[in-house]
């Protein structure tokens, strides 16, 4: 039987769960990203002619798209942590919606800075 | 008990995280200059290297990130997977292991 | 909606069922002026449904013994005006979640007062009725922590709306560790560096993430959020020492 008799979880209706669901999803998703991003590296050592194969396969619209989607899940997951960081090292309990809210304003900015530069 | 364990894992998650919030800045940083023009092996060896201090931030930065990332994933397997105990543990270490070994790896391609 | 009409009807749909399972029954309820979730509950009990379980005790906001799931979240219903949750004149009401349930409205709340007990959640001094009573000062830093932690009701609010509990059992909770950080910043309290051990291990306060739904929900206006992170920053300094 499960224990949960809610539908919807309405008690989730707030900015801090919201704060903590984009954390844990840009981690995840940052975490599974890394070893292909190492590997691709890697490819340097085979020499200059690999690694620019590849990186000119980057040139795809569908793949810049998801380069900007990696740096928008990176700036995400920076500003939240900085969030974190201050709630719980710091304390600042009255702030935290407030430095909520900012850490998604930077990420965004930051990377829609990064889609205006790419493209 | 595993009180002092535990305390030293939450140490470690936050302390990478605090080394890692300026390097996630450069990182960002050395993106948006890097992409301008477009990419290529050339440009990025050119910048690497034999270069020490980007070796050291890139060393670093690996480093950080895969007991960071190994240490988010226990707590997401535990919670979300419902995988968690001694097995998680060892299991979560070795990816971060291997994180930082495949990042090692890519550190030495390009310095 | 409007609270004199009298000729206006809530529709309710109560949980009715026990550990095994069971579903919404709806029942439809006369709405009053000032009604609250627990004089709905009430009414249906006396009125159509005899045999509904639930549990009331004070109906002032001081027992934290009839807290339950109203419109999908944690409420104390003696002080949680209909007109004030009621969406179109619907309510829905269930047990706590997180928790077994004994029968219908009544969650069973051994699980929860269980942990307070893992949490080593009672006051332990260390002098004797023959010693001079400890002066501690209303304006220090840590009794005012302390002060703030300490107006908790055991209700449950804050257990059922917290994920980490969710998503583990084992996890103590938030009303268990705000009582915990309440303690910890009582100086008379001899135990402390045991409770941390107590509170530091797996399904320890390392399991909560910051999400604060114990602190949105707390009828009591407490934080246990920001006294748990307390809690682990009081862990890791005790790490340090070597204490833990």
């Amino acid at each position: 039987m499960s224990m949960v008799r809610t539908v919807g979880a309405p008690h989730r209706r707030q900015v801090l769960w919201w704060a903590f669901l984009m954390h844990r999803v840009s981690g995840v998703l940052l975490a599974l990203f890394l070893p292909f991003h190492f590997l691709v590296l890697g490819f340097a050592i085979k020499g200059d002619a690999t690694l620019d194969g590849f990186l000119a396969w980057t040139e795809n619209p569908l793949v810049k798209l998801a380069e900007t989607g990696l740096f928008l899940l990176l700036a995400v997951h920076l500003a939240g942590g900085l969030r974190l960081l201050a709630l719980e090292l710091l304390a600042w309990r009255s702030w935290q919606k407030n430095m909520a809210a900012l850490a998604a304003g930077a990420a965004l900015a930051g990377a829609l800075l990064f889609l205006g530069v790419a493209w | 008990m595993n009180a002092r364990r535990e305390a030293y894992l939450y140490a470690a998650q936050r302390l990478t995280a605090l080394i890692m919030a300026p390097l996630v800045i450069g990182h960002l940083i050395t993106i948006i200059i890097a992409i301008q023009g477009g990419l290529s092996a050339e440009e990025i060896l050119s910048r690497t290297s034999g270069n020490i201090f980007w070796a050291a931030f890139y060393g670093l930065f690996v480093l950080a990130a895969g007991i960071h990332a190994a240490l988010g994933l226990r707590m997401v397997a535990a919670e979300w997977l419902g995988f968690r105990g001694p097995l998680a543990n060892w299991t979560v270490a070795a990816v971060g292991l291997l994180l930082i070994l495949l990042g090692f790896r890519a550190v030495g391609a390009v310095i | 909606m409007a609270g004199d009409d009298k000729d206006a009807t809530l529709s309710v749909g109560v949980w009715r069922g026990d550990a095994d399972g069971g579903e919404y029954v709806e029942y439809s309820v006369p709405h009053r002026a000032s009604q609250t979730v627990l004089d709905v509950v009430t009414w249906i009990q006396r009125n159509i449904a005899p045999d509904l379980a639930y549990r009331f005790a004070c109906r002032v906001g001081m027992c934290g013994s009839c807290a339950m799931t109203v419109n999908g979240r944690p409420r104390w219903t003696c002080r949680t005006h209909v007109d004030k949750v009621a969406r179109n004149g619907r309510l829905t009401i269930a047990p706590l979640d997180n928790l077994p349930v004994v029968r219908d409205l009544a969650a069973d709340m051994a699980p929860f007062f269980e942990k307070w007990k893992r949490a080593n959640g009672a006051f332990q001094g260390g002098e004797t009725r023959d010693d001079p009573i400890a002066e501690v000062r209303p304006d220090e830093p840590e009794r005012k922590e302390a002060d703030a932690a300490i107006e908790c009701i055991n209700c449950g609010i804050c257990y059922a709306a917290c994920d980490s509990v969710r998503w583990n059992p084992d996890y103590l909770g938030p009303a268990a560790l705000n009582r915990v950080w309440a303690l910890h910043n009582d100086r008379r309290d001899v135990a402390r560096d045991d409770r941390l051990a107590a509170i530091g291990g797996e399904g320890g306060c390392h399991l909560c993430h910051s999400q604060a739904g114990c602190t949105a929900h707390c009828p009591q206006g407490l934080d246990p959020s920001g006294g748990i992170a307390g809690l682990k920053r009081a862990l890791f300094r005790a790490a340090l020492k070597g204490t833990v």
